[in-house]
């Protein structure tokens, strides 16, 4: 192991580099251009076996991933924001064709207007193509859920997006462990696709109408159905060998909590900032970072949410439903199933970039102990510092 | 108008007054005309420094836009400024099937040869050869001949310039703003930054005199061999011809629920 200052693009690339992709086809965008610039140099380098094609588009870049992968190829791309909206099309195909590709994702606002800074609304936009979706806190977390990403995508036959806060993660340079090549390399494997061109002819992708669309339909939800356990595998065996604590989410001074805070992402280190500074004015509160939120672990967050007062949840994207953001949509609708019933209140923060401070997450907390006290929600959805 | 956006010695800054220049000179009240651009460096050009409405679309797209612009409101200027990764790169659908359709669109695709608000990506339009930050070792597909590629696909105008033969561009961008149908000019332009690192040139007049060395004009090459016009810059007008112009067509169309053939589209027809 080496201890390395790098930025969350350098470290996904360096996970790229340690994983040794057969096929890389990306285009660039910011801010996840380097992923793929880093990584086109330790093509040229001779670093890596991989054969890297700097594609006319995001849409041509997954496209030949996914023909790649049809091939049997291990493969990776990188893309954001405007990147993934082009994609939206082929994130199905790659999908419903189980192609486990994995998309080292930056998060970046959807236009329009246009913005190049970080909000989740480009991968929340896509949860419902088919992807395991992955969110990181920091550097470090970015460059050991690629390592996972490529394992959970190859043991489940799905693609995986590993998503990393634009800008605040991706260009911030942090202190990060990085695995020797061999280490990684033996704890992902060699990857054998059961079915593959080349190989005996096959089809993949024919037409598929009302005879069995909606069985084929059915297996892929049933492979999502079954994912979680997997994940917690691949993490497990991850954590054992390189003494890390990852799991489906990671809670924090959760124990003797009456509110806690759910939310993913790098703003999970501010607010744990803040909850220290409730806690020393005598205030229990907790949080709880969600890493995976595809698939949605609803039982396991019912379980572990159910017996709280109060849950503030922290999203960086809205549904535009008129519903909230896409967390508190989500844990809503988990949450009733559970008899107790602990009130839910959902703030937006951070579209295209805002900044979020430990003083404003405190003034949410200061704002949830007065909703648990009055046993009264007046406005459910609220927003962090926006003028209005 | 403010000042402009860009960096140190970018071509965008020339682009930028030679258009203005052609507004003025063509007398168009800025009230009749609609910018429409992409994403990157060259979207900056025609935005948001002069009193006329601009239309900022998604990477690739400003032609498609323009193309829904100009049905709605065919009597007004519709005038797509935008880079090459925008326009030849990731959009070149859009522009092969615009110029096909010949809609009366103005199209002014500023060629700095580089993904360069990115920082120095190879893009459709990256000679052979070159260096940039995505081909450490040199790009090793062939670049895009823009120009010919419109005039194949049936642009009623197609003009190639540099950034160093300004008037000769100022003539052109008039007529092509005039010129009924789709009208098309690949204006090759300098990037010093992202480009320039690559290829070794810091300054604006370093790319101004290779443009002034290497430039060739249109009917010179005619003659000349594919080898002797290696590493050179083919200027000038390559067409200039009336074409059935689409939303004409179109209205036309609507209104005598018929396809008449017209003198330009009978000439033509190829069986």
């Amino acid at each position: 192991m080496k201890i390395r200052a790098l930025t969350g693009n350098e470290a996904m690339a360096e996970a790229m580099r340690q994983i040794n992709p057969d096929v890389v086809a990306a285009y660039p965008i910011t801010p996840a251009t380097e992923v793929v610039q880093i990584f086109a140099s330790f093509v040229a380098n001779g670093l890596v076996d991989t054969e890297f094609i700097p594609v006319e588009s995001e849409h041509s870049a997954l496209s030949a991933c996914i023909g790649a992968a049809a091939a049997g190829a291990r493969v990776i791309t990188s893309t954001s924001s405007q990147g993934l909206a082009l994609m939206h099309e082929v994130l199905f195909i790659a999908a419903g064709l189980r192609a486990p590709i994995v998309i080292c994702e930056v998060n970046r606002s959807i236009s329009s207007p246009i913005n190049i800074h970080c909000d989740h609304s480009d991968t929340m936009g896509s949860r419902e193509a088919g992807w395991v979706q992955i969110y990181a806190e920091d550097a470090q977390e970015a460059y050991d859920l690629t390592i996972q990403a490529i394992k959970i995508a190859e043991e489940i036959f799905l693609p995986v997006m590993v998503s990393t806060d634009g800008f605040i993660i991706s260009h911030c340079m942090q202190r990060v462990e990085v695995m020797e090549d061999k280490e990684v390399q033996e704890i992902i494997g060699v990857h054998r696709s059961p079915y593959s061109l080349f190989d005996k002819p096959i089809t993949i992708g024919p037409l598929d109408l009302q005879d069995y669309f909606f069985e084929h339909k059915r297996q892929q939800i049933e492979v999502m159905n079954q994912s979680l356990p997997v994940i917690e595998k691949v993490m497990s065996e991850f954590n054992a060998r390189f003494n890390r604590t990852y799991s489906i989410f990671k809670t924090y001074k959760i124990e003797d909590a009456e509110q806690v805070v759910v939310l993913c992402g790098s703003t999970c280190g501010t607010a744990r900032v803040a909850i220290d500074k409730m806690r020393e004015k005598g205030i229990k509160v907790g949080l709880v970072k969600l890493h995976i939120i595809r698939p949605f672990p609803h039982k396991e967050l019912i379980e572990l949410l159910k017996s709280f007062k109060l849950i503030t949840v922290l999203d960086r994207s809205d549904t535009m439903s008129t519903m909230g953001g896409p967390i508190y949509v989500e844990l809503r609708s988990a949450m009733y199933g559970c008899s107790q019933h602990p009130t839910i209140v959902d703030y937006i923060y951070g579209l295209g970039g805002r900044d979020i401070d430990v003083e404003q997450i405190m003034e949410v907390l200061l704002n949830g102990e007065e909703i648990i006290k009055q046993k009264k929600v007046a406005t459910p959805i609220g927003y962090i510092g926006l003028r209005e | 108008m403010a000042s402009g956006p860009f960096c140190a010695g970018c071509g965008g800054g020339t682009v930028l007054n030679v258009f203005t220049h052609a507004i003025d000179e063509l007398g168009i009240d800025p009230k009749d005309i609609v910018s429409v651009t992409g994403i990157g460096c060259s979207a900056w050009i025609p935005s948001p420094y002069y009193k006329a409405d601009t239309l900022h679309t998604t990477h690739g797209r400003p032609i498609a836009f323009a193309t829904g612009v100009k049905i709605m409101k065919p009597n007004m200027k519709v005038i797509v400024i935008a880079g090459d990764g925008d326009i030849a790169g990731i959009g070149g659908n859009h522009l092969i099937h615009a110029a096909r359709r010949n809609i009366d669109l103005t199209v002014f695709l500023i060629n700095n040869s580089i993904y360069a608000m990115t920082g120095g990506q190879v893009a459709p339009t990256t000679p052979y050869g070159v260096r940039a930050t995505t081909t450490p070792y040199g790009n090793l597909e062939p670049d895009f001949d823009v120009a010919r590629l419109v005039v194949s696909a049936g642009a009623s105008y197609v003009a190639r310039w540099t950034t160093y033969q300004v008037f000769n561009l100022l003539k052109s961008m008039k007529e092509a703003i005039t010129k009924k149908g789709f009208s098309f000019i690949e204006i090759v332009s300098q990037c010093p930054v992202s480009y320039g690192k690559m290829i070794g040139k810091h300054r604006a007049s370093d790319f101004l005199k290779t443009y002034k060395e290497s430039s060739i004009p249109f009917s010179r090459a005619e003659k000349m061999s594919e080898k002797e016009l290696k590493g050179k810059i083919v200027i000038g007008k390559f067409v200039d011809r009336d074409r059935p112009e689409f939303t004409e067509s179109l209205r036309r169309l609507n209104k005598e629920r018929i396809i008449k053939p017209t003198a330009e589209a009978t000439e033509d027809t190829r069986g």
